[in-house]
């Protein structure tokens, strides 16, 4: 059997080269597109096969190698010393807005340094920090718009904290309390907001990535429907790890095809728990991905605010044109933190990498200077500010703290829209076996005890 | 017929109307009693499902007990046994997200300084990448033991699994090419604040489909010799969960020699003449726990224990034989009850041993919610629910 197939394909081989066959002509017909054909003029420098259509022939036999292809460059417009570098750069910022911007990566490295000590004395459970991170996430949401819809992997606190997330919201879904609007039951850092448009942060990998697509179209198909609605795109966060999930490969690929207005943020970090680089892909990083996409793609300097925020705004202008099309930007930094609270990364790595990276680069460091040379900050105003973000921080820490438990019935809630039979069974089964067993549940933590069972 | 139906009715009532009275008194029992008394930590140092000594190995069918045993964990006992599988064959491969340096619970270390990058390795961060090219090696001859970082990360490989792995010796027929030496490790289960994404335990899910071998062990010593077997004897492929709250939870004796224990089969662990409880995995030292405060408040009570092990194909006949023997049985595990594991051996029961059964096949499982962070202590069984169900079941 197998071998009958082979010779009929190899008897398809020795046809004329220039006749398509007739099972592809016959469907030329008025409506096909012409690169879904196979005829070409005679002599054409190019064929228009259907999957490539403007490819040049050549007689020589040449392997593409990636090593001969200079690797993709990486935008700056302020260097590691707080030196403009891009001359055509100019901050399109009010002094204020840009002491706001800082004050914001001051906010969030305080509060993960709290927290991670908060983990490490049991007040919370787990949390991850975003130390090296805070110019990428704090920069590209500067420059999104409120209604831009968001999705984060989990090392984006910068993107909630510019988007107007208040710290007593951050503290609420750490402590899972009954003020959490994830109603206790997510892990810690799983934020998410409505009124910011940031869906709630989910941990399996790369997942947001299709959504992002498809929710990009959904506002696509809104305005097309509706065109007074205001432009609107789609921003997904993920690690340079995240990206080797099928799902990233799923969303660009479809996301170009249905042209969506999707911006694909790659945090490039070089780790993925202690998974290197190296291991991890072995081409030019995740931005020439995108290029194979078809997709507008720019690498920047992550540590550089102004960069991203460079980058992000004129990602916002290509993503809204034409129609609507994905753009990604990969920024390139470095995770200067244990992946977590349940990470030491120096079972993997030298401390002294992560010293010298400290010491060469820090992105908060970077504004820090950019702003000293401009005139606009100084050694008073940055302690002052340290510390009232520290008061705020343990403020809302404390608050958040003494808040009760969710109602212990919010464990049987939201699986379906209406509780089913079964789980309204459960729901009397457990409050009658908690009735039976009083002394062996701590139920007064919960909001409302054992009543919030009820039916 | 109508007359049976009308006695066991009749029989029925009399036992409902016995339960309620005693109810009420174990009511008033509890309320002048408020302390803690079922659902305090297990004490792993002490519980009757662990070899404190080297002493009892013989006690338990397939444990070589003559020779040398080191104290370990459960982790410490999955790296054991690949450790012992990587020398003793060639073919042997590990690999998986952070396998390098160890895994995020250790179960890898050492191994790559070991047996070199050849053979143990990272791959990039994809299940669905992990497990196909696992299949392809094993198509090939190797042995690949893969990690998938939490169970719940087992998903985007669904397709590989259940389509693929699963369906590939059936598919494949006359060609003779099977994956026996594939195994799919994973940590899985409660940990008490994993939340929706490092809770979960989906083997009901694998079960759902034949082809694969489903194992879960209980304690270092059973994961060390089902890891074994499942890597150097089985010819099917194995999906290999490992309670992760059991990583370091878990210490007893394990014999330093290689040894297996048979896959597909299950152990009694206590006899008993008055009820049966079947589970797997953590919740059976919850089991033990709660046996052991109701024989002491029912003098007389005998309860048998039964471990599965191997979750599917499962050991039909020792449950059956337990069941038919006691007249009553209880299936405890910690995922989703509905259409899970026990509804699954409670239908198997009452159709084998329906005149033996003097009470319903009673399921105490995991709640059919999610496991939200602040409620998985309400969502999974604990030892309270288990003994309320044992008396709820004797007294039926
Ligand atoms: C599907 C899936 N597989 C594995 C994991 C476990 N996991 C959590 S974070 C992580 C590393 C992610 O690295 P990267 O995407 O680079 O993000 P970073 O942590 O560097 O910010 C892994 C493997 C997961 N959450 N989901
Ligand atoms: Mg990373």
């Amino acid at each position: 059997m197998r071998a009958r197939i082979f010779s009929h394909a190899r008897r398809g081989l020795t046809r004329p080269k220039h006749r398509s066959p007739p099972a592809l002509r016959s469907v030329q017909h008025p409506g096909i597109r012409a690169g879904s054909s196979l005829s070409q003029r005679p002599d054409a420098q190019f064929l228009a096969f259907p999957g490539a259509v403007k490819s040049a022939f050549t007689s020589s036999l040449k392997f593409s190698v990636p090593n001969e292809y200079p690797a993709m460059e990486t935008y700056r417009a302020v260097d590691q010393h707080g030196e403009v570098v891009d001359r055509s750069f100019t901050p399109d910022l009010s002094d204020d807005k840009v002491v706001r911007i800082y004050k914001n990566m001051l906010l969030i490295s305080t509060m993960d340094m709290i927290m991670f000590d908060a983990q490490r004395q049991g007040r919370i459970s787990f949390y991850m920090v975003s130390a090296g991170e805070e110019a990428l996430t704090v920069g590209s949401a500067s420059v999104l718009e409120k209604g831009d819809v968001v999705f984060c992997q989990y090392r984006e606190q910068g993107v909630f904290v510019e988007r107007g997330f208040g710290l007593d919201e951050f503290m609420n879904q750490l402590f899972a309390n009954n003020k959490d609007p994830g109603r206790g039951r997510n892990m810690p850092v799983h934020y998410g907001s409505a009124a910011l448009n940031i869906h709630t942060i989910s941990s399996p990998l790369a997942t947001q990535l299709p959504q992002a697509a498809g929710a990009a179209y959904a506002l696509k198909m809104q305005r097309a429907i509706d065109p007074s609605i205001p432009p609107r795109v789609v921003v997904a966060y993920f690690g340079e790890g995240a990206a080797s999930e099928g799902d990233f490969h799923a969303a660009l690929n479809i996301a170009a095809t249905r042209s969506c207005p999707a911006i694909y943020i790659c945090r490039n970090n070089g780790y993925a728990i202690s998974t290197p680089t190296l291991d991890q892909y072995r081409g030019d990083g995740i931005a020439s991905r995108g290029i194979g996409y078809g997709i507008e793609t720019i690498r920047v300097d992550g540590n550089d605010i102004w960069a991203v925020r460079e980058a992000t705004k004129k990602a916002r202008e290509l993503a809204l044109q034409d129609g609507g099309k994905p753009v990604l930007i990969e920024a390139m930094t470095y995770r200067v933190s244990h992946h977590s609270t349940s990470d030491d990364s120096f079972a993997y790595r030298a401390k002294v990498e992560v010293e010298d990276w400290k010491r060469r680069d820090n992105p908060i460091a970077r504004l820090r200077k950019w702003m000293e040379a401009k005139g606009i900050w100084s050694d008073a105003k940055e302690k002052e500010s340290r510390e009232s973000i520290r008061r705020d921080v343990l403020k809302a820490f404390s608050e958040a703290e003494k808040v009760q438990k969710p109602p212990i019935r919010y464990m049987f809630e939201d699986v379906y829209e209406e509780m089913t039979p079964e789980l309204k069974e459960q729901m009397a089964e457990l409050k009658d076996h908690l009735e039976k067993y009083p002394g062996e549940y701590e139920l007064a933590e919960f909001e409302g005890g054992r009543d919030s069972l009820n039916p | 017929m109508a007359n049976r139906f009308h006695r066991l009715t009749l029989a029925r009532h009399r036992r409902l109307l016995d339960s309620h009275t005693r109810y009420y008194a174990s009511q008033a029992a509890l309320a002048s009693t408020p302390v803690r008394r079922l659902n305090v930590p297990i004490e792993f140092g002490s519980t009757p499902l662990l070899h404190h000594t080297a002493k009892t190995l013989s006690k338990t069918p397939g444990l070589p007990s003559s020779g040398a045993s080191s104290r370990l964990n459960l982790f410490q006992a999955v790296n054991a046994a690949l450790r012992t599988a990587l020398a003793a064959s060639d073919r042997v491969l590990c690999f998986g997200e952070d396998v390098a340096f160890g895994g995020v619970f250790r179960c890898t270390a050492g191994l790559q300084d070991e047996f070199g990058k050849l053979r143990v390795f990272n791959t990039p961060l994809t299940e669905q990448g992990i497990v196909g090219a696992a299949i392809g090696a094993a198509a090939e001859g190797r042995k690949p033991v893969v990690e998938i970082q939490f169970a719940d990360y087992v998903f985007p490989a669904f397709d590989q699994i259940v389509n693929e792995a699963a369906k590939f010796r059936y598919r494949e027929g006359e060609t003779g090419a099977n994956l026996g030496g594939l195994v799919i490790r994973m940590p899985c289960g409660g940990v008490g604040h994993g939340a929706l994404y490092h809770t979960q335990s989906p083997e009901a899910l694998f079960c759902h489909v034949p082809g694969f071998r489903v194992v879960m062990p209980r304690s270092p010593s059973q994961a060390k010799g089902l890891l074994l077997s499942a890597i150097l004897e089985s010819k099917d492929p194995v999906i290999f969960m490992e309670p992760k709250i059991l990583y370091r939870a878990a210490v007893e004796e394990v014999p330093d020699e290689a040894y297996t224990l048979p896959l597909s089969k299950a152990e009694v662990i206590k006899t008993g003449a008055d009820l049966t409880i079947i589970s797997y995995g953590r919740p059976l030292y919850m089991c033990a726990a709660a046996i052991e405060a109701a024989e002491k408040d029912r003098p007389g009570l005998s309860v048998e224990l039964v471990d599965l092990r191997t979750i599917y194909p499962w050991d039909r006949q020792t449950v059956i034989e337990s069941v038919v023997k006691t007249g009553r049985a209880i299936v405890v595990h910690e995922s989703m009850v509905n259409f899970g594991v026990g509804a699954e051996i409670a239908a198997t029961v009452q159709e084998a041993g329906f005149l033996r059964l003097k009470a319903p096949v009673k399921r105490i499982a995991g709640l059919t919610t999610h496991t939200g962070l602040a409620y998985e202590k309400y969502v999974l069984p604990d030892v309270a629910r288990i003994y309320d169900g044992i008396l709820a079941t004797v007294d039926y």
